[in-house]
């Protein structure tokens, strides 16, 4: 049962987009060196994504366009295409179909036909925000008094919080028991974050940063399942 | 294979050493081959309690370092059969235990004991950690007060994380609250936390509530296991509490306000 030989996460990287526009290989190699030029250390190895979801290309031309991107030093790591129009040969490529970033970009076809003096070929430096989500802690007996739990996710407890524990979790915080020590919630900034409790006796409750102490609390809900949020900077005390 | 108990609670002066030398005692009145081991090294009462104190020459610290053999000084009890001593050094500190050598000797006491009792000292230091680290079952010991309460909590995370069994995996420590000093009508006054409240602070299961009795104090004073005083109702609390221990079913005894009888009422009793 041992966790440190690896450890699975989720990443984003910066990688570069080539969509393409035309099968004419020709003038893709001349635009690119030209951009590669400009700033050679950039394109040097650069993780790269081919777009082909604007045309239609048959094999032969996207292993062609494959090997010249390879030559030019850059790192082929998968393709994407129009959903709507996967190419038959998807599965002989030897290259990862990547999916489409959701909703960024709508093309439009022009009914007019692109200026000449259009590049072919559009680079563009895309960053991939996508929430990774991280894992709910989940524990099962009660928190003791000085013992601190942290969870990089939510946290779930199945017991109680005693007074002198603490609690702190980068999400949510969920305690199916009493909550009689302290519960931070969003400690890493998440004012969306909130705290439930079944029976609400905490010595402090928190959310990012805004924290509240028993005496409050007990003028508000004491001994009583709550939930604890944040509306505009003020912590609110609700009954559940 | 000999279980080990532990008799523990954080804070110091709740009862712990009279509760090893009752329960111990007890499970030796029930047949069941026993030793009481005080951990308290430099702090020694538990020879008191149990009235041999004349009569210790060697102790757990002379064991640890080979300077004398475990039957040299294992004490027998006088009055029970089947229960033995191994009392604490006096003139050492709590250094002198260590991890390699208290299992050395629990693992040569396991061989010819079925119960091995713990008396752990206060706090939650070395000596603490010591009683508590190869425990197989833990009695919490806990007076009906916030502090107290609070550091018996304490102490239930100790055991749930730097016990042998956490730190193994194994199947967690038999854990059991034991309420001593308890005084119901203090308790119905509000000044006290009642045997409800501790239990729903600390969410182990209840071994038993030992009532507050003068015949404690008398019990220590003459060196006698408050058990052996049958007369004494922190004696039959005692005996039901080992019963328990045992896995026998006790109903719950002196927990509610007596109500003076009318004699009682009139001549001020």
């Amino acid at each position: 049962m041992s966790d440190n030989d690896f450890r699975l996460k989720g990443s984003v990287v910066t990688t570069v987009l080539l969509e393409v526009k035309s099968p004419n290989l020709e003038q893709i190699e001349l635009g690119l060196k030209e951009k590669i030029a400009q700033v050679p250390q950039f394109f040097n190895q650069a993780p790269l994504i081919i777009d082909i979801s604007q045309c239609s290309l048959s094999l032969a031309q996207f292993q062609g366009l494959i090997s010249l991107c390879r030559e030019l030093g850059l790192a082929v790591i998968g393709w994407r295409a129009a959903d709507d129009a996967i190419p038959a040969w998807r599965q002989d490529c030897q290259l990862p179909l990547l999916p489409n970033a959701n909703s960024r970009q709508i093309n439009i076809k022009s009914e007019t036909p692109a200026p000449a003096k259009d590049p072919h070929v559009v680079i563009k430096t895309v960053v991939e925000e996508r929430e990774v989500s991280q894992p709910t802690k989940m524990i099962t007996k009660p928190v003791r008094s000085g013992q601190q739990i942290y969870s990089s996710g939510d946290l779930v407890v199945l017991s109680q919080v005693s007074a002198g524990a603490e609690v702190l979790a980068e999400g949510n915080i969920h305690i199916y028991g009493a909550l009689r020590g302290r519960a931070l919630a969003g400690v890493k900034g998440d004012t969306s974050a909130r705290i439930f409790c079944k029976n609400m006796e905490a010595e402090l409750v928190a959310i990012a940063g805004n924290f509240m102490l028993s005496d409050a609390l007990q003028k508000i809900i004491w001994k009583d399942a709550a939930q604890v949020l944040l509306v505009d900077e003020t912590l609110e005390i609700a009954s559940l | 294979m000999a279980k080990i108990i532990v008799v523990t609670s954080g804070k110091g002066g709740v009862g712990k050493t009279t509760s090893s030398a009752a329960i111990g005692t007890g499970l030796a009145m029930k047949g069941h081959k026993t030793v009481l081991i005080d951990f308290d090294v430099g702090l020694r009462n538990l020879d008191l309690i149990m009235g041999c104190e004349r009569r210790v020459v060697y102790d757990f610290v002379n064991v640890i370092n080979k300077e004398a053999t475990l039957s040299q000084a294992l004490i027998k009890d006088k009055r029970t059969k089947d229960l033995y001593i191994l009392p604490a050094s006096q003139t050492r500190d709590k250094d002198a235990l260590t991890p390699e050598g208290v299992e050395e000797v629990l693992n040569e006491l396991s061989k010819d004991f079925e119960y091995i009792v713990c008396d752990s000292p206060a706090g939650i230091e070395r000596g603490a950690q010591m009683a508590l680290y190869f425990a197989d079952v833990a009695i919490v010991t806990t007076n009906p007060e916030v502090s107290s309460v609070r550091d018996s909590d304490r102490i239930l995370g100790i055991l749930q994380s730097k016990s042998r069994r956490a730190e193994q995996g194994l199947s967690p420590i038999e854990e059991h609250l034991l309420v001593t000093r308890y005084n119901p009508e203090r308790v119905s006054e509000g000044e006290m936390l009642s045997v409800a409240d501790v239990e729903e602070i600390l969410a182990i299961p209840l071994l038993g509530v030992i009532p507050e009795s003068e015949a404690v104090l008398k019990a220590s004073n003459q060196g006698t296991p408050v058990i052996l005083d049958t007369q004494a109702v922190a004696g039959q609390a005692y005996a039901d509490a080992v019963e328990r221990l045992l896995g026998e079913q006790r109903p719950l005894r002196f927990t509610d306000v007596q109500k003076k009888g009318f004699f009682k009422r009139l001549l001020g009793g």
